[in-house]
């Protein structure tokens, strides 16, 4: 196969970017996207030019790492995949591809395709976790699981973080990623203590971020490698009053 | 670089006459974990917060490690070269992780994990280590199912298992496909819990690319900011290394990309000794290699040998035959034929040498011929499509996006590939190295599997270590020295920082034509064909001549685009591939020296008249640990003898 590939060249997160355009040729359909874009930096490094910086690092689409919007799709064009699982196979010969980062505010580009997602890991700081010191456990069986409510935590807890939903929504909402881990932990018997904090302070912090609000696109939904449900953002919000009327209704108030 | 061992390190485990000292302690197997804890020191929770502790790596090892030593007062530096902690390529174990919880009734205990898990490692392992690691691995289960890990449930709400390769007993805890990931999420979480704390400093996007050693003792490390390119140096009271294995020498394995050996490496320069590099486990389901531009292999779980039947045609003219058409007479289950007792559930080494072995013959199928089928046909008979669903979901999911074939329609084709590392720095019981000070966890030190790994022992190594052993074996060494006796003004610090300066220029100053992955490839595959699945004294002599040839190239040849104050791909594979050339020359050279077959290392010469492994216990029965001799000079091998007083020396077999 061969192709014409426009990718986006930024030097640091303070220069301004543009598209570049090289063709790249020996394409085999059973190539990864990813193994696509190696044999370009190859063929860049031979010509003495500095290769397209971009974020990978399993390359099973379990890391999260990867990203890339393609043709305007997070991950491109296949259903629940990461980019390192998009295969050549997907595009035609002679086919125009547009590879840019994930855009978005709080996600800051750090060169070329690569971008800051550290705003992730301060969600998780802020809530995202069950607080159980190492060695203070009971014995795993004492706490009984339904069957049903381990399978959902897990459907929620597949997330991997990689930020498809933000790029993907109109809003830079990371919604889909804070309902995902909030649901997770208040699904489970062991996050309950815990429950109502979680949920406040984690929407806290992803609003300080500076995401968006979700306003029913459910491109994030479309977008997610793992197809988290948006029915998870439904759930947050409704523990998210819920938490907020009681923590008004307990705090007292000054006057 | 001055790679000299000070005297004071080799005081610390190496003895006199070259002997290792493992600093086991003594009396009855159950009891010596409870005793040493009970002997080691402790600091008091006013004394934590004086001393400062270094953890590189954020796996499961080194965020368990990390998280628990924050949350006991201790100052944490937890590092990692991705974006985030939570992207460690323990993230990837898809299929589980063991643990002696008797739940099944199965007749499991401590004791048989211990004993299947120094057999499974083909008596290599040491005993004390290995008990204590099937002692506590009752405790890593509570831990994270308290955490809110979503294992695997019964529909009465208990926790569910499933079998493994090695063992006739279900001890295996899982979470799907992805038990890797939920178990890393669980420490991940732990661990951004200490970092809002502020016990934990974490810094992502950086790497450790030089030890600091002062007196003797490992005092600190010397990070590139992976961002802005900045040299930095950290002090501290003692360095944890969790970085993984060196699997990535083979270029093509299941590791991640950026999965490197320099951290250990480096460590090894500075008089650590590397054991047993030789023993590296080739897993047997993985996706064959498709073509020259392949990037990485993709293993399948393990765990999809519970359910799925491995076979060849039995007579090689039907090997271009499409699967459905040859007869279930015309097939070879030749797992299920060598090994009646164990079947498909063989451990990793035994299935990878068969298929290898069938392969040979000219029976392999796929356009390579390097291939056999996993098929699933009874067990969707057996079981049904949604309960195969349930099981294996992910995972059919992710064999389908790669190779574009419908597991539940055609048989997936698998090959063995390279997945982990047995080998790593030599630690002592405390899981503390030669070098006092520094300690390494997880797949980075050769402590617990000996020559052969068992499945869904690799989670349960990592969160032993970080979890429950290292936290109490650092505040032990700890309590010995004062805090912050080393700052960053003494001058060994500001000459490893100038030697990391030197060789980030040397790199970027080379000026030559190859990229770095041109040469990681080539000596890839040079590994792969003579340190691989089989080995011989011809093949790895070669191999011996070759490697330094190619790393003399690779000084003079290499091209890094780009400069060292920037975000730069090409310069940190560079340093990576750099030394990946030094470290294979070592894992050759222990191969070499290593005359026997045991576990993942097979050598030609030593095989019984059915092909299986041949052990020397007269003459290897000892971990081989490789102290470094300096540039161009021999290492030196030092031997740690290993006696087994629980486990009876036997030819391991599966038949």
């Amino acid at each position: 196969m061969k192709l014409k590939v426009h990718v986006w060249r930024q030097a640091n997160a303070s220069s301004k970017g543009k598209f570049e355009t090289h063709e790249v040729s020996d394409i085999s359909p059973d190539m990864s996207f990813l193994e696509m874009l190696d044999v370009l930096n190859e063929e860049l490094v031979d010509h003495e030019k500095e290769p397209v910086a971009f974020d990978h690092d399993c390359r099973e689409g379990i890391c999260g790492t990867c990203s890339l919007v393609i043709n305007g799709e997070a991950h491109g064009p296949q259903r629940a995949a990461t980019t390192c699982q998009l295969h050549m196979r997907k595009f035609d010969d002679g086919d125009e591809i547009w590879v840019e980062p994930f855009r978005a505010g709080a996600f800051p580009v750090i060169r070329d395709l690569v971008v800051d997602r550290k705003a992730f890991d301060r969600i998780i700081q802020a809530g995202g976790f069950i607080t159980a010191r190492t060695g203070s456990a009971c014995d795993a069986n004492e706490i009984p699981v339904s069957k049903e409510i381990a399978d959902r935590a897990m459907d929620a807890a597949a997330c991997i973080g990689c930020g498809a939903c933000v790029a993907a929504c109109p809003n830079a909402s990371a919604m889909l990623f804070t309902a995902a881990k909030v649901r997770h932990l208040n699904m489970m018997p062991q996050g309950q203590p815990e429950r109502e904090v979680r949920v406040r302070n984690m929407v806290s912090q992803m609003d300080a971020e500076g995401f968006g609000a979700c306003s029913n696109h459910f491109e994030c939904e479309a977008a997610c490698p793992k197809e988290i449900s948006v029915e998870f953002i439904a759930e947050m919000n409704r523990e998210f009053l819920g938490a907020m009327v009681k923590a008004d209704n307990t705090v007292p108030k000054r006057g | 670089m001055n790679a000299e061992r000070t005297s004071s390190a080799k005081d610390a485990s190496a003895g006199g006459n070259g002997t290792l000292n493992s600093h086991c302690p003594t009396g009855p197997i159950e009891t010596r974990w409870d005793k040493h804890r009970f002997d080691m020191k402790l600091i008091n929770p006013a004394n934590k917060r004086k001393y400062n502790v270094i953890v590189v790596g954020s796996g499961l090892a080194g965020a368990a490690a990390s998280a628990t030593m924050g949350e006991l007062g201790y100052n944490v530096d937890c590092f990692c070269y991705q974006d985030s902690p939570r992207r460690a390529h323990s993230i990837a174990a898809q299929g589980g992780i063991n643990a002696a919880k008797n739940y099944q009734n199965d007749g499991d205990s401590v004791f048989r994990l211990f004993y299947d898990t120094v057999k499974g490692g083909d008596y290599r392992a040491r005993e004390s280590n290995v008990y204590r690691l099937a002692q506590v691995s009752v405790n890593i289960i509570d831990q994270c199912a308290a955490q809110g890990v979503p294992f695997a449930r019964e529909y009465g709400g208990l926790l569910a298992n499933r079998s493994f390769g090695g063992a006739q007993v279900s001890r295996t805890f899982y979470a799907r496909g992805q038990t890797g990931q939920q178990l890393l999420l669980g420490a991940y979480q732990a661990l951004e819990r200490q970092i809002a704390t502020g016990k934990v400093t974490m810094h992502p996007r950086t790497e450790m690319l030089e030890l600091i050693v002062v007196d003797g003792r490992a005092r600190g490390i010397v990070t590139r900011d992976m961002v802005s390119g900045e040299i930095k140096t950290h002090v501290a009271d003692c360095v944890v290394l969790a970085t993984g294995g060196y699997g990535n020498a083979f270029y093509l394995s299941t590791n991640a990309k950026g999965c490197n050996a320099m951290a250990i490496w480096r460590a090894h320069r500075k008089g650590a000794f590397l054991a047993n590099p030789c023993f590296t486990q080739i897993h047997p389901t993985c996706i064959p290699v498709k073509g020259k531009y392949q990037s990485k292999l993709t293993l399948m779980s393990e765990s999809l040998r519970n359910d799925g039947r491995v076979w060849v045609p039995k007579y090689e003219d039907d090997i271009g035959k499409a699967p459905g058409d040859i007869p279930e007479e015309e097939r070879d289950y030749y797992l299920e034929r060598r090994y009646p007792a164990f079947g498909n559930l063989v451990p990793r080494d035994v299935a990878s040498r068969a298929a290898k072995a069938v392969c040979d013959e000219g029976r392999g199928v796929g356009s390579t011929g390097l291939g056999v089928y996993l098929d699933f046909e009874e067990a969707v008979g057996r079981l049904g499509k949604q309960a195969v669903s349930e099981r294996y979901g992910n995972l059919f999911d992710m064999y389908h996006h790669i190779t574009d074939e419908d597991p539940y329609a055609v048989p997936m084709r698998i090959f063995p590939a390279v997945h982990y590392t047995m080998g790593g720095l030599w630690v002592d019981y405390n899981l503390m190295s030669n070098l006092p000070g520094l300690f390494v966890l997880g797949e980075a030190n050769f402590s617990d599997h000996g020559a052969n790994r068992l499945g869904a022992s690799a989670l349960m190594q990592g969160l032993a270590d970080g979890y429950f052993v290292a936290p109490s074996t650092v505040a032990n060494y700890l309590a010995t020295v004062t805090p912050g006796a080393v700052d960053k003004g003494h001058e060994d610090v500001k000459a490893a920082r100038s030697t990391v300066k030197e060789r980030v220029s040397k790199l970027l100053g080379v000026g030559g034509k190859r990229s770095p992955d041109s040469f990681h490839r080539e000596l890839g595959l040079l590994c792969w064909d003579k340190c691989g699945m089989a080995r011989s004294e011809s093949g790895l002599k070669d191999a011996l001549e070759k490697i330094p040839a190619l790393r003399e190239e690779f000084w003079e040849n290499v091209r890094v685009m780009g400069t060292g104050e920037q975000f730069n791909q090409e310069l940190e594979k560079a340093g990576r591939v750099a030394d990946f050339l030094e470290f294979s020359e070592l894992m050759v050279r222990d191969a070499l020296n290593r005359e026997e077959s045991c576990g993942g290392h097979f050598r030609e010469e030593h095989a019984t008249e059915e092909g299986e492994a041949k052990r020397n216990d007269e003459d290897f029965c000892y971990v081989a640990a490789w102290e470094h001799g300096g540039d161009g000079n021999e290492p030196k091998l030092h031997k740690e003898a290993l006696n087994y007083e629980y486990c009876k020396l036997t030819q391991r077999s599966y038949k």
